[in-house]
């Protein structure tokens, strides 16, 4: 053998032990439940959007992993017009479709699907939608279906979009996994057939995973995108998603390797997962914020000095360790701290009992009161155990001689009767969509949302007046002025006690790699591989 | 015999009626609704909610929409879930085989050990050995299923690795789904060692889900066995030189089966109820967690068609122990 020879054979052994390290492996994700569907057009939870637009589908823009902010998606680029009202997108060229057994592309992704993918979700009338009735309950609720007034095929790699008011958030809402991209010629073929309903069970998307089987309760497979336009995200050869819907069971298996990535882990769990040897559990404080709401459309809570009251006597901290277990930072403004534009130089009232006493006084609360806490009857990220929660709360009330009688109501029914404003005072929370800081502040907190959202009912113009101008425009810094001015008047007013936002933990197996916690609750394998 | 099936047969259609009723009722008495619970604390457009509730036809008053659920189920229809958009049909027999796959392994389990349990302890009345066997029946009766599962993955799963922690079979094996039997769909699919997997995903569950019924076989055949003991044709086969086997397996026991065969075709029932709990912790995708899901998330024609349809197999599998009934006791069928 020549020299030559010789080092082409060597060369050759080690490419390819190296290609055999670097695409190994068949990752499983222990998951929480089975998802509806797989059209994410469609659905609303986080066990959804895992399954489908995080896993099979892309946006025009995307969430960078890990962050809030937005970078380049199936759009390569987009301008602005000068009134912030038509958006025009230069879309990305060469990005493939998933070939599977029940879908063969002969075209690459071009504007027919952008606009199919938005027409679908804001035209009722739209013939995919007579054949397969649907809602789209994301796409209401960010307001596209009233607001996003025409999208037009400027040629086969520019759409334009127009907008009937000026929405700083429209970007981000764009990012939202409801905004995911169809296959308009997968959908024409499904529609010709009759079998337009089947877009919820056969998915076909551009991301870097395929769909290859589900089993409802069991399991669901995905082969690795080899086509996958973002080179470089595809380490893993196949995915697999062994739903597992009790907490400690999950917890078992990832101690047994029966999966590599677990979700929801129980705070109980959290001590012994970070002594195991065998784990990994990093942490990322998450997007959400629980809160008490005042109901100031009643009395007495429509007088500063009685929510300043009821908000001095809770303690936070009492509250943090007994309901999240320590696994949570008290929150002082509407909106986490990661949330661009948190306002920094706000604090909260110090606890203070003997001060809350003097302010109900003044305000001519009597000993004894009677009031109404509620309490949710879910368990949510932003509040674990609401009843736990309201007892400590009820206690730490007692100490003022206020007395709370703990209300609660089946969920539908709690949200139901809480819009109306049945409630004195109520426990909820919120957890970003967006990253939009109008998702906090005006979705929660706006002139608007009250009979929605907004149950503390509280609609304060000069907080509202920034809150519109802050949605209408788009120059960054000056919202982050606007929203920074907002939240020191919510502090000021007191509508809410903010109470915690929590601390998401992602216990893995020491062999996974590149695993990044998204800030919206999701869970996506872009760049993950095994060791 | 035939007219006494009949009438057995005829007792269960107002029953069917009454399941079909109460169901629906029930799952309607909850408050909220498939929409209020699928947006929870996001905003709802009044517009957006009226138009999915009509689409749903909830809009409709309610003795409207039973009658609508009463004439499609005469048309064998029964609805389709409002989550998935899938046939309530086609869900409930893809998940079915795996509840009942479970629970025919648990009665088996339960049978094989409650039935000599209940004969041991009856024939050693009063010694340690009836203490030892009805102690433990009365704690597998009083174990929380939860409990007992968890704590038995901790010592067979992880500690010892003996079993998997949960699901039907192992991840690396993809079978298809045939007949909707793991263990027979791993024979068909002719894959080396799937058998061998599926079977021992079934250990653990098995045991879990059966350990109740095994508690009250075994409580419910000693009790039998003792009554029978007393007879007087055990003291005439004892008597007659018979050996002790042959008085209690062929004089006894058959006699004794009598109570004994009404409580196992009763514990389909608490197998069905246990079942929720067993698929929960072993991640078993069978009927009971889809049922849960369904009633958490207001999917009525779910709920109402799964309820009818768990109740056709209750009912039925009880019209077989009745009918079964009339053939061990000529006297049963006779009467008016």
């Amino acid at each position: 053998m020549n020299f030559k020879m010789r080092n082409w054979v060597l060369g050759s052994a080690v490419a390819l032990l190296a290609g055999t390290a670097s695409a190994a492996g068949t990752l499983i994700y222990c998951s929480e439940g089975s998802p509806t569907g797989f059209d994410p057009s469609r659905q609303v939870t986080g066990t959804d959007f895992d399954a489908s637009a995080e896993t099979m589908f892309n946006r025009l823009v995307e969430f960078a992993p890990g962050s809030t902010q937005i970078r380049p998606g199936l759009a390569e680029k987009w301008e602005v017009s000068a009134d912030n009202l038509t958006y025009t997108f230069t879309l990305r060229k060469g990005v493939k479709f998933h070939t599977t057994s029940y879908f063969k592309p002969t075209r690459e992704f071009n504007a027919d699907d952008v606009v199919f993918t938005f027409k679908r979700l804001t035209d009722k009338n739209f013939p995919f939608n007579k054949a397969a009735p649907s809602d789209f309950p994301y796409a209401s609720d960010m307001a596209m279906d009233t607001n996003l007034v025409a999208i037009e095929k400027v040629d086969p790699y520019t759409v334009r979009m127009k907008l009937k008011a000026v929405d700083a958030a429209f970007l981000q809402n764009l990012a939202m996994s409801f905004a995911s991209i169809h296959s308009a010629e997968y959908a024409e073929g499904l529609l010709k057939a009759g079998k337009a309903a089947n877009i919820n069970t056969q998915p076909i998307g551009t991301g870097p995973f395929v769909f290859r089987s589900f089993q409802k309760d069991a399991n669901i497979r995905y082969d690795a995108n080899k086509d996958f336009w973002r080179k470089g995200d595809v380490k893993l050869d196949k995915l697999i998603f062994a739903i597992t819907p009790d907490a400690s069971v999950r917890y078992q298996k990832l101690q047994k390797g029966e999966c590599h990535v677990m979700a929801y882990p129980k705070p109980a769990d959290l001590k012994a997962m970070q002594t195991n040897p065998k784990l990994n559990v990093p942490s990322q404080p998450a997007f959400n914020t629980g809160w008490l709401s005042y109901n100031v459309s009643r009395k007495p809570f429509d007088k500063l000095e009685v929510r300043q009251a009821l908000d001095m006597a809770i303690n936070k901290k009492a509250i943090i360790d007994a309901v999240f277990q320590g696994a949570a930072q008290p929150a002082t403004n509407p909106m986490p701290p990661t949330q661009w534009s948190y306002n920094k130089t706000l604090k909260d009232a110090p606890m203070d009992v003997e001060k809350a006493k003097a302010l109900l006084k003044k305000a001519g609360i009597a000993e004894g009161t009677e009031i109404t806490l509620w309490a949710m009857p879910v368990q949510r990220p932003y509040n674990p155990n609401a009843k736990l929660m309201a007892e400590m709360i009820q206690n730490d009330w007692a100490k003022i001689g206020i007395k709370a009688k703990i209300v609660t109501y089946e969920w539908g029914e709690y949200i139901k009767r809480a819009k109306a404003g049945e409630h004195d005072t109520m426990l909820i929370g919120w957890t970003g969509d967006n990253g939009d800081p109008d998702n906090w502040l005006g979705v929660n907190l706006g002139c608007e949302a009250v009979g929605g959202n907004n149950y503390a009912r509280w609609c304060n113009k000069e907080f509202d007046d920034l809150i519109v101008k802050g949605r209408s425009t788009t120059n960054q810094a000056e919202r982050v002025k606007l929203y920074e001015k907002a939240q020191t008047i919510f502090k000021r007013e007191v509508p809410w006690t903010t109470i915690a936002h929590s601390t998401v933990y992602q216990p893995m197996r020491k062999e996974v790699q590149g695993f990044k916690i998204s800030p919206f609750g999701l869970n996506s394998f872009y760049g993950v591989s095994l060791k | 015999m035939l007219s006494f099936i009949l009438r057995r047969i005829a007792v269960v259609i107002p029953t069917f009626l009454g399941v079909t009723l109460l169901a629906f009722a029930l799952i309607h008495m909850i408050p909220g609704d498939p929409v209020l619970v699928m947006m929870g604390e996001r905003q709802i457009d009044p517009e957006f909610y009226a138009s999915a509730l009509k689409r749903l036809g909830l809009d409709q008053p309610l003795y409207v929409q039973y009658w609508h659920y009463l004439l499609n189920l005469l048309h064998g229809d029964f609805g389709t879930s409002i989550v998935s958009n899938e046939p309530v049909i086609r869900e409930f027999l893809t998940l079915f085989p795996a509840t009942l796959e479970l629970s025919l392994c648990a009665m088996i389990f339960a049978c094989l050990l409650g039935l000599p349990a209940g004969m041991l302890a009856a024939t050693r009345r009063g010694t340690i050995v009836d203490h030892v066997t009805m102690g433990s029946a009365l704690t597998g009766y009083s174990m929380p299923i939860f409990w007992w599962g968890l704590i038995l993955i901790m010592l067979f799963s992880v500690s010892l690795g003996w079993t998997p922690v949960s699901g039907r079979i192992s991840l690396e094996y993809d079978i298809p789904p045939v007949t909707g039997f793991m263990l027979i769909d791993t024979l068909l699919s002719g894959e080396e060692g799937a058998f061998k997997s599926a079977a021992h995903h079934l250990i653990l569950p098995a045991i879990v889900l059966g350990t109740i019924p095994m508690a009250v076989i075994a409580r419910m055949t000693r009790s039998a066995m003792l009554e029978v003991l007393r007879e007087d044709y055990i003291r005439t086969a004892r008597a007659k030189g018979l050996s002790r086997g042959r008085i209690v397996i062929v004089h006894a026991l058959r006699n004794a089966l009598m109570p004994v065969v009404t409580v196992i075709g009763l514990q389909i029932g608490t197998l069905l109820a246990g079942a929720v709990l067993t698929e929960t912790i072993f991640s078993w995708p069978g009927i009971g967690k889809w049922l849960i899901d369904s009633i958490s998330r207001r999917d009525y024609p779910v709920v109402q068609g799964g309820i009818l349809l768990i109740a056709t197999m209750v009912i039925s599998v009880n019209l077989l122990v009745d009918i079964l009934y009339g053939v061990i006791n000529p006297r049963i069928r006779h009467a008016r």
